[in-house]
């Protein structure tokens, strides 16, 4: 009888989540739906932009993957941070950037960041209902430089020169607003981003693992890891 | 909801409380620190029809406590005064506190009673709806051992920050100060609250 609502609970998982499953051999990841709890962050420099995110990938309470990579290629300059349901998101990103690179061979010229931001807003949009997505899109493109736009769930589209996003998103609020000014160099928003991510990975059980950062200018996109035992350090208490 | 921040620092103690905003504004002063004894404050938050009944029950309590030990109570007696009422009756009750204080055994000390009625001992702790929003500042900025202006300083703009994001926080925020010698209210109205670079 386990087995047979074991097997139901994995063929309807949101059924699953009805049935509030007592049983203690059946563990809740088989009913629960796969989530990028998440911490996402984007900063605009002049000249680029950095994205960062953490690396924790839930079911439940069980982390389904603690090396995940949130920060998608969607063009050759433009990436994007998922946050919400995985399965979303991965759909999403697919989509977009599927039209997207038509868009550009259409153009002959690589696209505007704007352009990819709506992209995802259209699809975030018109299947606000079905979806979980938070999205922030970041790049750079010749017209405008540095762009960060913030997609979150229900399908709002803004630009914003430092967003962040994702579960972990709230408790670096408070961070955020006293650290960032405007005006920051490029390596001054990396040391942000990571402070920040840190901070927030360590309050927020949905985010953990290691810290991917990215910086996107005119040169190309540079990729980099910080692994959780190099993470900034505060006192802790 | 509203927020609390209160620190341990060599010597002293702030308290900052901030005042509660709800859909409807009911008051932009409400005081939700409450005194339970000379130098002991408690801070509230949650349903505040539960917290001051019980804050209030707990200022009996301590009185009489004191009384009978011909002593000023310690602080941590005054959190488990709140700790109790909050364990024994946590069905009913939706509250928490943050208890504050010096004594004589201890010098300063804060406590958190959660809303189950866990009690525990931190040199800072944040409650309230506003304090998710200040984690992350709070843990990057706080060190051990910090000046009574440093505290100060700490504390307003950490509930500056809050009350910038938290829309049901905002009003005023009323510090206190408890040390051996004393107890000091620093109270800072909204539009004193320092800015920073979001506005």
């Amino acid at each position: 009888r386990d087995k047979m609502a074991a097997a139901v609970a994995t063929m309807m998982p949101n059924l699953g989540q009805q049935i509030s499953s007592k049983n203690d051999m059946i563990p809740d990841w088989t009913s629960q739906e796969v989530s990028t709890g998440t911490t996402i962050m984007a900063v605009e420099y002049d000249g680029g932009v950095v994205i960062g995110a953490d690396s924790r990938t839930t079911t439940g309470a069980y982390i389904a993957n603690r090396v995940t990579d949130k920060l998608t290629p969607i063009h050759d300059r433009i990436f994007c941070c998922r946050s919400g349901s995985a399965a979303d998101t991965q759909a999403i990103a697919d989509v977009v950037t599927y039209q997207l690179g038509f868009h550009s061979i259409e153009l002959d010229e690589p696209p505007l960041v704007e352009t990819a931001a709506n992209l995802f807003r259209a699809s975030c949009y018109r299947y606000r209902e079905e979806l979980t997505a938070g999205i922030l899109v970041a790049g750079w493109d010749r017209r405008k430089g540095g762009q960060v736009y913030c997609v979150p769930i229900g399908g709002m589209l803004v630009r914003q020169p430092v967003s962040v996003g994702g579960s972990g998103s709230t408790y670096i609020y408070g961070f955020m607003d006293s650290n960032y000014k405007p005006g920051l160099t490029k390596e001054q928003c990396l040391e942000l981003t990571a402070a920040a991510l840190s901070l927030a990975m360590e309050r927020d059980g949905s985010s953990g693992g290691v810290v991917r950062l990215a910086t996107i200018s005119e040169d190309g996109v540079e990729r980099r890891v910080i692994l959780g035992n190099q993470l900034p350090k505060f006192s802790t208490h | 909801m509203d927020k609390r921040i209160w620190m341990k620092f060599s010597g002293k103690r702030s308290v900052c409380i901030v005042v509660l905003l709800r859909e409807y504004v009911s008051s932009k002063t409400i005081n939700k620190v409450i005194q339970v004894h000379d130098r002991i404050f408690c801070c509230m938050a949650g349903s505040l029809a539960d917290a001051q009944a019980v804050t209030k029950a707990a200022k009996f309590h301590l009185s009489f406590h004191s009384v009978q030990m011909e002593s000023p109570p310690l602080v941590i007696a005054a959190a488990s005064v709140l700790k109790e009422l909050c364990y024994k009756n946590k069905e009913e009750l939706q509250a928490g506190f943050i208890t504050a204080g010096w004594d004589m055994k201890k010098g300063p000390q804060v406590y958190v009673v959660a809303l189950g009625g866990m009690l525990v001992r931190q040199p800072v702790t944040i409650g309230g709806s506003g304090s998710t929003f200040i984690y992350g500042y709070v843990d990057a900025k706080y060190k051990p051992s910090m000046t009574k202006e440093e505290c100060l300083q700490f504390a307003t703009n950490a509930l500056a920050l809050a009350m910038g994001r938290d829309n049901v926080s905002g009003g005023v925020a009323n510090l206190v100060v408890i040390t051996e010698t004393g107890v000091e209210h620093v109270v800072v109205p909204g539009d004193k609250l320092p800015r920073f670079h979001d506005e």
